[in-house]
């Protein structure tokens, strides 16, 4: 599956500046092995040490959160957008 | 390098702020418009002279405080502002009133409560004091324009503090805010913009904004200066413990949204203990939610140190907020002093306004309807000591939220303008 990957400010000494490039996978899981293959060392920024999405990064497939879907075995479709974003609090 | 939206400026007069260091990991970094750390993604958070190994232990003395103004610049010598902010225009918040609600305590049983009343603030909520330490930001780092993304409370404080300091302010709400709220909002000019879904995806809007061409030299007060607009909440801290006599109350019970407001006042009570402005002792924090919108409380209930986002669905849309970034840390403050979370349903922040009023003068919106409704819960299970010295929050204005109580708070009777008329109505309303 061909998606795109919004990539957060943070992120971009990665991907030479690029604030969108192109991604593969039928999952998060996979997309985010590819883009870790493509630009090494962003994996270790979006997961942590045991492999999940860190505490404080919010990652979406289209429009929603996939904490509400299945984290990282969230099937992401061909075409997909997938943005991987700093928490903040507000209010 | 962290999250930057802008040039850091070389002539940075932040007062005794020195740098920002990651709350995760520890990592510095300088001044700057940051909120997220490149090793971690934790959050930034303001650090100062006097709270790093080497730094002056005693900044500023009670004295020098009390004889400052009614106004949070009173503090000045503990927040990350130069040392002439007072002097620049801005809406000057705070030093708002600590009631001491006798007849509210009369009616719970309690021996001792306050009501730290901040609906008196210049727009009618809390957020006029982390406003106005944004706004110091904002002009140190140069930017010409304002921003923020609220639940409806945040974008007031914005536009009036961008109004008065002559900026440019352009600020993101959910479409479905209350209309006292949208107004507030709308009146002080700059753009208002209604985003179609939760308080959640017009944070996750901005998140996306800041990185964009169109936002260049905006200060999104609560994302790239959020380090500098969350100290703002100290300063309730600093006042509560200084209008009880420089003491810090046994217990508090605090709203909970996304979870800043709390640990920031948890963070004010630890820095007077270690500045020797009020003495050391223990004190529990407890935070409040509305049921529909609990994912912190549920967490705390579970046992759980992580927090599940959920959506939102309360009338108390201040504190709307299901994905709650502070969220982790209100349960680490909440059993490291003892305190707890818990939450109520909105009939019960309904009857908490209307007790709040009726006992006491004060109309809260709905989140001091959830403060209130969830003090009475806690004295009921038993987690909050009745006779111990207690203050709860009102962060905003019933006037916000009239829906809230408009079906049930209505007029007695409609009458003819006789004596007979009032008498028949007395008479059956008695």
């Amino acid at each position: 599956m061909s998606v795109s990957v919004r990539i957060p400010t943070i992120l971009r000494t990665y991907t030479d500046g690029a604030s969108e490039v192109n991604g593969e996978g039928a999952t998060l899981r996979e997309v985010f092995q590819k883009l870790e293959s493509d630009y090494p060392g962003i994996g270790a920024r979006i997961l942590d040490e045991t492999g999940k999405i860190r505490r404080f990064v919010n990652v979406y497939v289209g429009e929603e959160d996939v904490r509400f879907a299945e984290g990282l075995d969230t099937p992401t479709p061909d075409g997909a957008q997938i943005s991987v974003i700093p928490a903040v609090a507000g209010g | 390098m962290a999250l930057a939206t802008a040039e850091t400026k070389t002539s940075l007069d932040f007062g005794p702020a020195v740098a920002l260091a990651c709350r995760e990991c520890g990592t510095r970094y300088d001044l700057g418009p940051l909120f997220a750390c490149a090793e971690c993604f934790g959050p930034l958070e303001v650090a100062y002279t006097w709270n790093s190994p080497e730094g002056d232990a005693a900044p500023v003395t009670r004295r020098q405080i009390e004889a400052g103004p009614a106004d949070i610049w009173r503090y000045r010598a503990l927040l990350p502002v130069p040392a002439d902010v007072a002097s620049k225009p801005n809406l000057a918040p705070g030093w708002t009133k600590l009631v001491p609600a006798r007849n509210l305590a009369r009616e719970l049983g309690m021996r001792s409560l306050h009501v730290k009343d901040d609906s008196g603030n210049p727009t009618h909520s809390f957020k006029d004091r982390v406003v106005a330490i944004a706004l110091e930001a904002a002009r140190n780092f140069g930017f010409h324009t304002l921003s923020c993304s609220s639940t409806g409370n945040l974008a007031g404080a914005v536009t009036a503090a961008a109004a008065r300091a002559g900026l440019d302010a352009c600020v993101f709400i959910p479409s479905n805010l209350e209309e006292a709220k949208i107004v507030m909002a709308s009146v002080f000019g700059g753009r208002l913009v209604g985003i179609e879904g939760s308080y959640d995806d017009v944070n996750r809007f901005c998140s996306e904004l800041i990185g964009d061409p169109m936002s260049d030299r905006w200060g999104f007060v609560n994302v790239n200066l959020r380090p500098y607009y969350a100290e703002g909440s100290k300063t309730l801290s600093y006042e509560i413990a200084e209008q009880l006599g420089w003491r810090i109350p046994d217990q508090i019970v605090v709203p909970v949204a996304s979870g800043s407001q709390l640990t920031k006042i948890d963070k004010g009570f630890k820095e007077l203990i270690r500045l020797g402005l009020v003495d050391d002792k223990p004190y529990k924090i407890f935070g409040a939610q509305a049921e529909g919108c609990s994912p912190v409380s549920t967490a705390y209930k579970a046992g759980h140190d992580t927090v599940r986002p959920v959506k939102p669905n309360t009338i108390a849309k201040s504190l709307a907020i299901g994905n709650p970034a502070d969220g982790p840390y209100v349960l680490d403050i909440a059993r490291r002093t003892g305190g707890a979370v818990e939450d109520v349903t909105d009939a019960e922040v309904v009857d908490a306004i209307r007790l709040l009023a009726r006992t006491e003068g004060i109309f809260a919106e709905t989140a001091g309807g959830v403060t209130v409704g969830v003090l009475r819960k806690l004295l009921v299970g038993g987690a909050l000591d009745p006779d111990a010295e207690t203050v709860v929050l009102n962060t905003g204005d019933g006037l916000k939220t009239l829906d809230a109580v408009s079906s049930e708070a209505r007029p007695t009777a409609v009458i003819r303008p006789s004596l007979s008329a009032f008498r028949a109505a007395v008479a059956e309303n008695s």
